[in-house]
């Protein structure tokens, strides 16, 4: 049984030998194949004498076995080398920059009324819109601005014709959304309140690094049966420190003067230790509130209204109003 | 409205700051624009006389002064100035005043001990340039500080005033609202004390009797016309910005200043016959102040005399009746002028004056005679003369009806409670006149205020004095409910998001835009045109988003940027059949390298089919149709109507080769502009079945003459809605090799596909063959 024995290292270390899957299963061949050394002394186990044939035959299975074993063990190393190798051929750089097309992004005025309008969706503001090309009632009468009244001066108006002007705020969208609410609502013994915000372009005979000839504002309106200038300056101070994300938004108000509101303010917040006039606020005139036929003594309303711009301005840190509308990618690309 | 503090506190004088001062108009509603010193911080500088003056041994150019400062010796001084005279005042600082910029020390001039420095306005820092020494008033007393001699610690206030607080355009209106804020007493312009001589007064006849209803006008003679304004009021016109020019006119000034009310000096000898207060005739003239001549119009009040129009009444006086060096009468006027009649009337003419500005918001008619008296006795005190007489016609003053105004009002609109107690302290502290029924007030308002028509009005009154921030914002509370969400409608903000994830930067230009680009783009001739542009290629309200991408193009070229893809959304404009009508847009543009240059992709410039892939991208799942069509901005050969559903809702295109070199675009930019509304319109989905069976594809190759469109077969192979056929697609363009010069090879992708059978060889053959003969109508051949 020496020869077994002989047989088993020959075929272990000749297994070991090889690092090539061809070879392996030659060298399989000169131990198990039909010609095999092995396979020749299973052949002559017939000629072993019954009972030493048993105890023979287990012997030298059992070294087949054995081979076996050692046959499989190294195709698996040698298939898992052969893997590996693979696998580091086909290593990517991969610090390579990723192809395809960029993203562009949005103007940072869009990014800032579109925070606007979420905030204030979040308390219940719809969001209107109007024309920016508005005829005087809209713009001036119905606002409480009649023809020559010192208050016109305050608005450098574009102007199309006789009747018609570039709107110089966004507060017609107000007049025209009460009109509306209230002939919707005609059969209600008590219509529902209006809340709405009316962000838009608006337009002003200004040109320079504070002031554009077209700009955007965002005006608030709220009018119910239980509005009062305290929950004026509650939502203006909930939205300022939210805008801005702080706690320490300071928000003051002062007494102002706007055709359309009465009483009216003006609102400023505390930056880099002063005060910033943010826009301007108040109680509905209940000479507006006539004029789209609303009972001001039923229903009472605030109105406030803010610069889209100044807003980004100093959430962004520009400081010039002009770069907003130069369209330079390299501007835009910032609030990407 | 600018004024000086120290005039202010003649009138009140509360024990706050100047910070503090300024606080308080602010937070009461008349903001402090800007506050400012007179002078720059600087000390040690006196009063100053020259007691003798000799030549510098060693420097032509430099005197020896001796000066006496107050103190026990006179001190000697090195001076250059050339101005300098024996007995002369000046300002001169001692030794150790630290001077903007310089620090005095006792030094050598040119051999010479100098105890001092003798100053010109400049050195002080109260001018940008003098030429020699300070002079000052030869009664100016010496050794006493400079900055009390010329109140120097004086601050300059300048309001920004609403337009409703006319009340606060006078040194006294201010006061009084200090006064009222703050409880400090109100210093009263004293009564007048003059006598009336015995003169002829002027007649005056006031024929527009409600645009005038009070008119005084008082003839005073013998007036020294040459006579010099007082230093004290020179100053204080001065910081109130207004130029001193005569005595008398400077008295008029300074009333109008100090009490609000405009008042005008004729030169008496140059009116003739009675004074009427009249609106204007038809084709009258009158040449005004300054210089400029007004054809007046009949809506326009005037004063006259019995010859012709004298004044434009509230504006301007007219320069033939104005007052000179040789005047020695004058009749000063001092009226009510209704606002509504004096308003807009500047505007027209095309300038105002201080007078206008205030007779347009209101003067306070109570006051008319104050004001005259009061500017009747300066002129006496300056100018000397005698009152010879004062004609006075009134008529109706505007009324000051009652207002009500109830506690509980003031709680629901305000916020707070504040009991009655508190609110009938605020309205005596603001001088007006109530009566009181438990919680109700019935309010007249004072004469100056032209503001408190409706009980909102004093309810703001309340809220300014009780203080604006004394009202504590309340928490949001609200019955909600919740705000409509139209799932047929696409929110613009995702529509915003697949634009940028197509690569563009959204972009907002202005609305008003060159006519030549409308003409250009748009073939629009008769764009909205803007009465007063702003400058002459804004001048036309855009009917594209186009012209303004165009622009913000070239904008980025010239920044050397290669690759720009802008989009923007916007009105657009046109004139409607009864009013003007706005579209909303969005637009985009793509030019340069079709992707942004990177390894391992072939570079390539933006073409049509890139920017129709965006527009088709914007629109899905809704398919769209082009159709081949001109557009002024676009290549004949390279433009497209978009349609949607068989509507046109847009245009696509490669910018037409002629603007490509008229806007100098080294490379065509392609470009798209479609209707907002279609864009956002989307179906809410509806559920069909789902077929578990796999589909079968067919593809269809055929060979078509160049000039067949690609959609005149898509079209009716899909429109022809084949028994099974559930996608037909083109995957696959070709010419060259095996096609025949002037054909293209096209190959189509049919898919089949039933939900509840798998398809028979038969039933998949008869409707291929139904596409095949389609193609083949549109003069297709199948290739083999």
């Amino acid at each position: 049984m020496q020869e077994l024995q002989q047989i088993l290292d020959d075929a272990l270390r000749s297994f070991a030998a090889t690092d090539d899957a061809a070879e392996l299963e030659n060298a399989k061949a000169r131990y198990l194949g039909k010609e095999g050394s092995l396979t020749g002394l299973l052949k002559g186990l017939g000629k072993l004498s019954a009972e030493e044939r048993p105890a023979a035959g287990a012997r030298i299975n059992q070294v087949k076995q054995q081979i076996e074993a050692a046959l499989q063990a190294r195709r698996e190393v040698i298939q898992q080398q052969a893997l590996n190798a693979k696998l580091a051929g086909e290593a990517l750089d991969v610090t390579l920059p990723g192809r395809g097309t960029g993203a562009g992004g949005l103007h940072p005025v869009t990014r800032t009324l579109e925070r606007i309008e979420t905030l204030f969706h979040s308390i219940g503001y719809a969001v209107a819109e109007g024309p920016e090309i508005e005829n005087d009632f809209y713009n001036f009468t119905a606002l409480n601005i009649p023809e020559d009244h010192p208050a016109r001066a305050m608005h450098d108006t574009f102007y199309i014709d006789g009747q018609h002007v570039l709107r110089t705020h966004t507060s017609p969208i107000q007049i025209r959304y009460m009109q509306a609410h209230v002939e919707q609502h005609r059969h209600l013994e008590t219509m529902p309140d209006i809340r709405i915000i009316a962000p838009g372009r608006v337009y002003r005979v200004d040109s320079d690094a504070t002031h554009s000839p077209m700009f955007h504002q965002v005006e608030g309106l709220w009018v119910g049966e239980r509005v009062s200038f305290a929950d004026l300056k509650g939502v203006i101070a909930d939205f300022l420190q939210n805008y801005f994300e702080t706690e320490d938004m300071q928000v003051r108000f002062r007494p102002s003067f706007f055709p359309f509101t009465e009483p009216s303010a003006e609102m400023d917040m505390s930056w880099k230790g002063g005060w910033l006039e943010i826009g301007g606020c108040g109680m509905v005139h209940p000479n507006v509130l006539k004029h789209v036929g609303i009972d001001s003594e039923k229903y009472i309303g605030f109105a406030f209204g803010m610069g889209v711009e100044r807003l980004a301005m100093l959430r962004y840190g520009v400081n010039d109003l002009r770069l907003f509308f130069e369209s330079d990618v390299q501007f835009l690309k910032q609030f990407n | 409205m600018k004024f000086s503090e120290s005039w202010l506190r003649t009138f009140v004088n509360p024990s706050l700051s100047s910070e503090e001062l300024s606080h308080l108009l602010t937070m009461a509603g008349l903001e402090v624009e800007e506050m400012v010193g007179i002078a720059p911080a600087f000390d040690k500088v006196v009063v100053a006389q020259v007691l003798s003056k000799e030549k510098h041994p060693d420097a032509d150019r430099l005197n020896l002064l001796s000066v006496d400062v107050g103190q026990a010796e006179p001190l000697t001084i090195v001076c250059g100035a050339q101005n300098v005279t024996v007995g002369m005042k000046a300002p001169c600082a001692l030794v150790g005043a630290k001077l903007p910029g310089i620090e005095i020390k006792q030094a050598k001039v040119r051999g010479i001990a100098s105890f001092g420095m003798m100053c010109s306005a400049k050195e002080l820092g109260l001018a940008e340039e003098s030429s020699g020494l300070m002079v000052l008033d030869a009664d100016a007393s010496v050794g006493q500080s400079i900055r009390d001699h010329l109140d120097l610690d004086d601050k300059l206030f300048t309001l920004k005033l609403t337009p409703n607080r006319c009340d606060c355009l006078s040194l006294y209106g201010i006061a009084r609202e200090v006064s009222a804020l703050t409880g400090a007493p109100l210093q009263h312009v004293l009564p007048a004390n003059f006598k009336l001589g015995t003169g002829q007064g002027r007649k005056v006849a006031v024929t527009a009797a409600a645009a005038c209803p009070r008119y005084i006008g008082s003839v005073i003679k013998g007036v020294d016309a040459k006579a010099s304004t007082p230093v004290w009021m020179v100053q204080r016109l001065e910081r109130c910005g207004l130029r001193s020019i005569s005595a008398l006119v400077d008295v008029t000034n300074y009333v109008l200043l100090e009490l609000g009310q405009p008042l005008h000096a004729f030169d008496l000898n140059k009116l003739s016959g009675d004074i009427e207060v009249r609106f204007a005739r038809a084709g009258e003239k009158l040449k005004l102040l300054n210089e400029q001549s007004v054809d007046l119009q009949e809506d326009m009040l005037v004063i006259a005399d019995s010859k012709h129009p004298v004044a434009l009444a509230g504006v301007m006086g007219g320069a033939d009746s104005a007052v000179d060096d040789t005047t020695t009468d004058i009749f000063l006027e001092s009226a009510f002028f209704a606002p509504g009649v004096i308003v807009g009337k500047s505007r027209r003419i095309g300038f105002g004056s201080d007078s206008s500005y205030r007779f347009e918001r209101g003067v306070d008619f109570a006051a008319t005679q104050v004001a005259l008296d009061r500017a009747s006795e300066l002129i006496l005190d300056i100018c000397g003369g005698q009152i010879e007489a004062v004609t006075e016609v009134a008529g109706n003053l505007p009324a000051r009806p009652p207002v009500k105004l109830r506690t509980a009002r003031v709680l629901r609109v305000l916020g707070i409670s504040l009991a009655p107690e508190e609110i009938a302290q605020i309205l005596k502290r603001l001088g007006m006149a109530f009566q009181q029924q438990g919680d109700e007030f019935s309010v007249t308002p004072p004469s100056y205020r032209f503001d408190i028509v409706i009980e909102e009005d004093l309810i703001e009154e309340v809220a300014r004095v009780h203080g604006y921030e004394k009202i504590q914002p309340a928490p949001i509370q609200a019955r909600m409910s919740m705000l409509p969400l139209r799932e047929s409608q696409r929110p613009l903000s995702k529509l915003r998001q697949v634009m940028v994830q197509r690569d563009y930067q959204e972009a907002i230009n202005y609305a008003f835009v060159d006519a030549d680009w409308e003409r250009d783009l748009c073939g629009n001739t008769t764009p909205v045109v803007l009465q007063n542009p702003i400058a002459s290629q804004m001048s036309v309200m855009r009917s594209s988003l186009l012209g303004g991408l165009l622009g913000a193009l070239r904008a980025n070229l010239a920044r050397k940027q290669p690759r720009v893809r802008l989009f923007e959304i916007g009105g657009c404009f046109a004139r409607g059949e009864r009013d003007y009508v706005q579209q909303e847009r969005l637009a985009g543009l793509a030019y340069g390298a079709a992707c942004s240059e990177q390894w391992g992709t072939t570079a390539r410039d933006v073409d049509f089919y890139d920017v129709k892939g965006d527009v088709e991208v914007l629109f899905a799942p809704h398919g769209l149709t082009f159709e081949a069509a001109t557009h002024p901005a676009s290549h004949p050969g390279r433009s497209a109507r978009i349609l949607l559903e068989g509507r046109a809702v847009g245009w696509i295109g490669e910018l037409h080769p002629q603007w490509q070199q008229r806007y100098d675009l080294a490379q065509a930019a392609v470009w798209f502009e479609i209707e907002l509304g279609a864009l956002l319109a989307r179906n809410v989905a509806s559920y069909s079945e789902v077929s578990k069976l796999p589909p079968v594809r067919r593809d269809l190759a055929v060979v078509v003459d160049e000039n067949i469109a690609v959609q005149d077969l898509l079209g009716p192979l899909r429109g022809a809605k084949a028994a099974y056929v559930v996608d037909v697609g083109l995957f696959d363009v070709y010419r060259g090799k095996g096609v025949e010069e002037g054909k293209k090879s096209l190959a189509f992708r049919v898919l089949l596909q039933d939900t509840q059978k798998t398809l028979t060889e038969t039933e998949i053959e008869q409707s291929i063959a139904q596409l095949v003969a389609i193609l083949q109508q549109h003069g297709a051949q199948m290739r083999a």
